[in-house]
């Protein structure tokens, strides 16, 4: 093997070295350091446990972890029992709700949990609306948000669509022929779904699962603003921002949840390891499917139905809260006004001015990482270079707290030259730190979008004369170009209400973005209208974007389509 | 079950109709499948061939008309209830269960003792050669070992008729050659009342006992395969068995009874015999000698002369294409070390064999 690099391959080089530092210098070195604190005696400075042994000695953070824990696996049950029953209407019956069905599965996502969360209380806490109204009909109220059922109500129902998406992908991949060879020998009825149908279906379900576990466990704004402090992230996040960077707790606390993260993310790979349960073959369809009986298709109808409400309840909440003037002990506000949109127009426009200028570079910066790194692995043969895919992918194991503890301990000495300011409080980290979570997404975005480009249309360019360099600008990227839009629009639409890395790194005001001010808003009941009013409008920031970017995809596949068509009745 | 000296008949269809929506997919089939033997159903694709052999097997949509298997009606029964064991194209191995479990599956849902279903696991694995591969699962597998272990999984079961849905076609083609003879071997060791469906007319020649030619959910013909090719009864089993030389014209009989074939581009050839209604003369490029003009042949040849517009070395023969009148008439030479070769070009005499040309109605 030789060391001297071909002319070809400079320049794919330094760019998989530069893509390398940058994640090395703010990926790998904030997170080490964030463990190599929480290992550390923080008098003497020497490698120690007593840390974790203080942590767990401590019952408010042994009550802290078990609820996190607990939190995150009931939520897990709860979107469950949510997306079950969705994911097996629309594989096993021809259902005409399955268009409803998909759609339910985008709403919640398109609204950051904690957004809604305010709203929540209003409609189903304790004088909530609905309890209101249960105890006039009924005389009975329901506990739907009281103290840890609160977040996990509110968190199952924004992140059901994880395990949905998963369960129908794994349920549609399933060839048909696989059910009928086990009705050929005899099988039929639950007996086919237990021994067949399941099994198949579970490293799909375990994979959406493990999801919901971990981004429950790892979430801060939830549980922040409807007030349940005794959480894993919370306490995280109040102890740096009390008592300061040298608490060691903050750090054990993120070490806890980097473990957590790397177990889900382990479990979901060993779910899928080893597996091709993608089963689908030439001529194959997904499970047979079967019409409905009038009255089963009435309970499909209600099921979904109640569901559709369950999931719109944020949103409805949200809107009749920023429109509302007062509204408390009573099952709607007393009248409705426009006042809460002017106040946030007019005082609250630098909220909306930095997210879009945070949001927008960084999803600039993601595409422009996410496509040199696809090109980098997929086009050429520089060394170490699936360690760029690995490396940028990590970033889905660090939870926001994590990153934000890191960057604010690593780089809080570490002056910028000119503005003379640590650059832990300078806005340029937000924006650095919005570019590393959002990196996972972009870059399977750029990687699909590749995978999709034939090698052959390269090698056309090049025979007739094109260099390398002006292949890629004038064949790749403009192939690419679905991707990259769709992944670019995918990092800003989710960066635009990223709360939990931000949160930490706001060093002023002047400099918070919009998930900020939603939370600022929302800490006084007199914030509540215009914070919920804010809300209304990141709503719209990110349900714009997410139709954009599915609108790319789609006019994408269909003009993919008609050539699979062709490539389908030559195999035939 | 008693067999008595007749030919039991394995498996009946009467009348057979089946429809996807509007689509007419299979238009009153009727046919006879003895106990015992290798019948292949043979057709292009759309030709509704997989699509009875599914409605055997109970999948689909519901046909109208009699499915019996030796003598009960199963059109009726739910696909587990019929005891039909089927190949799958894709062999439909579940990944998530080993070797041994695939195989055992079918016993399982009868509800064996576990003893006997080790046994005869253990025996089907044996018969395809794999036993060793048990406790693998099929990802770990080739396709060839799949497709014997999907074999073994029907087979174990002991149905009353196999089903095998194109069970070749992925597989390359050394692995093909050698499957089939296994397939036709252990066919013939368990005595199994076997319908194979391929759209390859090589495969069913050398597999089965008879077959079936279907064309849009018409059976076209049903006989043993030398039968089909020798004696076709209409244009399209001509066409798909082999390559043939299919001529337009009408029969003209002469004065003192002989029968000439008048072709529409103006061409006559003389006929052994005549028919009725014969709209088309057929014959094999096997059947023809070319010549080079002029040389004599026995009588019992028709002769035409014409010039070569291509040729096509295909190994063992040289095939020609010959302009004879504006028809073009394709002929098999067998390739011969160190004979001449006619060049495009060339002025030939063609020879056709009488006693091989076939006329038909169509």
């Amino acid at each position: 093997m030789s060391f001297k690099l071909s002319s070809v391959q400079r320049g794919p080089a330094i760019a998989g070295i530069l893509i390398a530092l940058f994640l090395f210098l703010f990926l790998a070195v904030p997170v080490a350091k964030v463990i190599f604190v929480a290992f550390q005696d923080p008098a003497t400075g020497d490698a120690t446990i007593i840390n974790f042994v203080d942590f767990f000695r401590t019952s408010l953070f042994r009550e802290s972890f078990f609820n996190s824990f607990y939190v995150a696996t009931v939520s897990v049950v709860m979107a469950s029992i949510i997306a079950m029953p969705l994911a097996y209407f629309t594989t096993r019956f021809n259902f005409g709700g399955t268009v409803l069905i998909q759609t339910l599965g985008i709403i919640p996502l398109i609204m950051p949990p904690f957004v809604g969360a305010v709203a929540m209380q209003l409609l189903f806490g304790s004088n909530g609306s609905v309890n209101l109204l249960l105890d006039e009909w009924f005389g009975f109220t329901l506990p739907f948000m009281e103290g840890l059922n609160g977040v996990i109500f509110v968190e199952s129902i924004h992140y059901f669509p994880f395990i949905l998406i998963n369960l129908s992908a794994a349920l549609s991949n399933i060839d048909r022929s696989m059910e009928e060879a086990a009705q050929n020998l005899g099988s039929s009825g639950m007996r086919l779904f237990r021994r067949i149908v399941f099994p198949l279906a579970m490293p799909g379900y375990i994979a959406g699962a493990a999801l919901v576990f971990i981004k429950v466990f790892d979430d801060l704004g939830t549980p922040l603003l409807l007030n349940v402090n005794n959480m894993l992230a919370p306490q995280a996040y109040l102890r740096i921002s009390s008592i300061g960077i040298s608490d060691p707790m903050g750090y054990v606390i993120a070490v806890i949840l980097v473990g957590f993260s790397l177990l889900s993310l382990w479990v979901s790979f060993l779910a899928l390891k080893g597996k091709d349960y993608a089963t689908v073959q030439k001529g194959g369809g997904g499970l047979m499917k079967r019409d409905l009986r009038p009255w089963e298709k009435f309970g499909c109808y209600a099921v979904v139905v109640l569901i559709l409400l369950l999931v719109l309840s944020p949103h409805l909440g949200l809107l009749l809260l920023s429109f509302g003037t007062i509204w408390s002990y009573a099952v709607l506000p007393d009248a409705f006004t426009w006042a809460h949109y002017i106040t946030v127009l007019s005082t609250a426009t630098q909220y909306m001015s930095n997210t879009l200028l945070y949001a927008g570079l960084a999803a600039l910066f993601d595409v422009i990482l996410a496509t040199a790194i696809a090109y980098v692995v997929w086009r050429t043969d520089v060394v170490g270079r699936k360690w760029l895919d690995y490396g940028a992918t990590a970033a889905l194991a660090v939870p926001g707290v994590v990153l934000g503890i890191g960057y604010l301990r690593t780089f809080h000495s570490f002056n910028v030259p000119l503005i003379d300011e640590p650059l832990a409080s300078w806005w340029v980290i937000i924006v650095i730190a919005l570019t590393i979570r959002r990196l996972p997404y972009a870059l399977r975005s750029c990687v699909a979008a590749i995978q999709q480009v034939s090698v052959m249309l390269e090698e056309a360019a090049e025979n007739l004369g094109a260099t390398k360099t002006r292949t890629v600008w004038r064949i790749v990227i403009p192939l690419m170009s679905g991707g990259i839009l769709a992944g670019f629009v995918t990092s800003f639409a989710t960066a635009a209400v990223e709360l939990s890395a931000t949160i930490m790194l706001v060093a002023r005001e002047s400099d918070a973005p919009l998930a900020y001010g939603i939370y600022e808003f929302m800490q006084s009941a007199a914030g509540r209208g215009p914070g919920a009013a804010l809300g209304v409008i990141a709503v719209l920031f990110v349900g714009v974007g997410t139709y954009i970017s599915h609108m790319i995809i789609e006019r994408g596949r269909k003009a993919r389509e008609p050539k699979s068509i062709i490539a389908e009745e030559t195999l035939t | 079950m008693m067999n008595t000296a007749q030919d039991t008949a394995g498996v009946v269809i009467e009348n057979l109709n089946l429809s996807f929506g509007d689509t007419h997919v299979l238009k009153g089939v009727d046919l006879t499948i003895k106990q015992g033997e290798f019948f292949a159903f043979l057709g292009p694709s759309g030709s509704g061939k997989s699509t009875l052999l599914r409605a055997i097997a109970g999948f689909g949509p519901t046909p109208s008309g009699r499915i019996l298997i030796q003598g009960n009606d199963i059109a009726d029964l739910a696909p587990w209830k019929r005891d039909v064991g089927m190949v799958f194209q894709s062999y439909a191995l579940w990944p998530h269960m080993t070797v041994r479990k695939n195989v055992a599956f079918g016993l399982e849902e009868r509800k064996l003792p576990k003893s006997q279903i080790d046994d005869r696991v253990d025996k089907a694995l044996d018969m395809v050669g794999l036993l060793d591969l048990a406790d693998r699962r099929p990802s770990q597998l080739s396709g060839g070992q799949q497709q014997r272990i999907a074999l073994a999984r029907t087979i174990v079961i002991e149905p009353k008729v196999l089903l095998l849905d194109e069970p070749l076609s992925n597989l390359d083609a050394n692995l093909r050659v050698q499957m089939r003879r296994d397939i036709r071997e252990l066919q013939q060791k368990l005595k199994l009342t076997t319908i194979f469906v391929t759209h390859d007319q090589e495969e069913a020649n050398t597999t089965s006992d008879r077959m079936a030619v279907l064309d849009q959910g018409v059976i076209q013909q049903v006989g043993a395969p030398m039968d089909l090719y020798d004696n076709p009864t209409n244009l399209f089993v001509a066409k798909f068995l082999g390559t043939a030389n299919i001529i337009k014209g009408s029969i003209i009989q002469s004065a003192d009874g002989s029968h000439t074939f008048h072709t529409d581009k103006g061409l006559d050839i003389p006929l052994l015999r005549g028919r009725e209604f014969g709209r088309s003369i057929v014959f094999r490029p096997q059947n023809v000698e070319v010549c080079a003009v002029g040389s004599d042949m026995a009588s019992c040849h028709a002769k035409l002369t014409g010039r070569v517009q291509h040729t096509e070395f295909l190994g063992s023969i040289i095939r020609y294409g010959v302009d004879v009148n504006s028809d073009l008439v394709l002929v098999d030479h067998a390739h011969k070390l160190g004979e001449a070769v006619f060049g495009i070009g060339d002025n030939v005499d063609l020879h056709i064999d009488q006693e091989s040309i076939l006329i038909l109605a169509a």
